[in-house]
């Protein structure tokens, strides 16, 4: 084990470069883990890690169908945040955030964490007001935020269309500690931790069932041969309902394609994240200098990994309502990832009614931003067999208990989330 | 995606709107002892297969007719449209 260190790239880079070591080992499945983690995304490596890490399960496998990181954590637009509103999101959220804070020393990799705020527009009074009751609830849940005027936001962003005649740009929300971070390093940090820690990283290895006996779950089938295990924690997004059926489970979710988009690479023009409040538009301008922006999710139930035309331009109209400047920007590379939206538009982290078997998924489009939180809750879950405190509300029965978590206040239509 | 609207011909998906699953359709009995169990599921869960899916849409900018899609959700490949009331007419449904 070595650790990464600015002395370290100095002295390889004298003996030319011939000590670096693979970041994680690749074994061969052992017969028995006391936890089994399906999903070798940002979530589950997480969750290897802070299990080993913090709550010292040390014989643990992570699954991957595909290879590491393959999914989601790879395809998202990279954005931190915690400006949440209700009480069974926004302590979460903010506990991410503060994981976000002190990842890097943390886990000893470089994931460019970029606190370099992000900016949620409003183009009405009404706007206002709701703004300034979500800044107030994310002061309350120990978060930060700020209201900027009109004033101020013409003399840090003059490139916004302020006098739009149908959306005029009236303020924003700030949150300064919001920003961005390096995805993929995320997801091989989080690896190069776990694997460190005697977490064994199994890619290439699909799970095809579970192994149930009398409600209890003790294992699975894979690719790979059977593996037995105490607990087996399913964490894989976008193939929620898919994996979950195997285990002959319904979910309160349904599977839809989001699309993101880059731009050619442009010297800085963007100082940090900014959202379009009457329309959905996102964006940011990455280090290598392309804008990386997103918007709604197709609409229809998809696994495709790809979408269809009608939301890009969409996308690109409410990118010119607040910035007409990218225009003449070209459109570099544009792709798809599979969002697991739940009917409330909020997660689960929570058991099944099969015992040993527990389920973490829902994000919706939001799970990058959650990826620290989710894993230390989940990894608490599977330790203690109990909630951490900020995930107590992320439960799959909360339907039928009539404890929705719903920021928009949209109901079960999962395309609307 | 083209819809082949089984009166109107081709139409841009961009014409409809998406609403789900399309066993929407059987809602349950109100009055039956386990209508409780029965709503909740209705409501909230989903099959959401990776593969052929039965679902509903919505012709908002056209005829305004509910249709069944059958599609893959994995190709987005659409195999069969139906009009959504004559399916839940032969189910028994008043309309």
């Amino acid at each position: 084990m070595s650790r990464y260190s600015g002395i370290k790239v100095f002295l390889e880079g004298l003996t030319g470069n011939k000590g670096w070591k693979p970041a994680w080992r690749e074994p061969e499945p052992k017969s028995h883990y006391d936890v089994i983690i399906i999903g070798g995304g940002g979530h589950g490596l997480s969750t290897a890690y802070y299990l080993s890490k913090v709550f010292g399960v040390r014989n643990v496998a992570v699954l991957e169908k595909g290879w590491l990181g393959s999914g989601n954590i790879g395809r998202n637009t990279t954005i931190i945040r915690s400006n949440y509103m209700l009480p069974g999101n926004e302590p979460f959220y903010e506990f991410s955030l503060k994981l976000w804070e002190g990842l890097e020393q943390d886990f000893n990799y470089n994931a460019m964490v970029s606190q370099r705020s992000i900016l949620n527009l409003f183009h009405s009074d009404p706007q206002r007001d709701a703004f300034v009751r979500r800044a107030n609830a994310m002061i309350l849940a120990g978060a930060d935020a700020e209201l900027a005027d009109e004033a101020q936001l013409r003399r840090e962003l003059p490139f916004l269309d302020f006098d739009n005649a149908r959306f005029p740009i009236k303020g924003g929300l700030y949150q300064r500690r919001g920003g961005t971070v390096r995805h993929d390093a995320v997801a091989w940090g989080y690896a190069r931790g776990a694997d460190q820690n005697g977490v064994d990283i199994i890619q290439n290895c699909e799970v095809t069932g579970f192994q149930i006996e009398n409600g209890v779950c003790t294992g699975v089938e894979t690719t790979k041969g059977a593996i037995s295990g105490n607990k087996i924690a399913v964490c894989v997004a976008g193939s929620s309902g898919h994996v979950m059926a195997k285990a002959g489970m319904r979910l309160p979710i349904e599977s839809h394609v989001l699309q993101a988009f880059v731009s050619e690479g442009l010297k800085p023009t963007l100082p940090g994240v900014i959202t379009f409040g009457a329309g959905h538009f996102y964006v940011s301008q990455s280090d290598k200098g392309g804008l990386v922006f997103g918007g709604d999710i197709d609409g229809y139930n998809s696994y495709a990994q790809r979408g269809n035309l009608p939301v890009v331009e969409d996308v690109a109209e409410g990118g010119m309502a607040i910035m007409p400047m990218i225009g003449r920007a070209r459109l570099l590379r544009s792709w798809g990832g599979i969002m697991d939206m739940s009917m409330d538009g909020s997660p689960f982290i929570d058991k099944t009614h099969i015992e040993g078997l527990y389920f973490n998924g829902g994000w919706c489009y939001g799970g990058f931003k959650a990826t620290p939180a989710s894993g230390y809750c989940y990894a608490h879950l599977l330790a203690k067999d109990e909630p951490h405190p900020v995930a107590t509300e992320m439960r799959l029965d909360r339907f039928k208990r009539g404890h929705l978590i719903d920021e928009k206040g949209q109901g079960n239509q999962p395309n609307l989330h | 995606m083209i819809i082949n609207h089984p009166l109107l011909g081709p139409r841009d998906a961009a014409e409809f709107v998406y609403l789900g699953d399309a066993s929407l359709i059987d809602r349950p009995d109100p009055n039956a002892d386990d209508a409780a169990e029965a709503f909740y599921e209705y409501g909230y869960l989903r099959d959401n297969p990776a593969g052929e899916h039965q679902e509903l849409w919505y012709h908002e900018q056209g005829d305004r007719s509910w249709l069944v899609v059958t599609r893959n959700t994995v190709t987005h490949e659409i195999t069969k449209v139906e009009i959504a009331r004559e399916i839940a007419k032969s189910r028994g449904r008043s309309r």
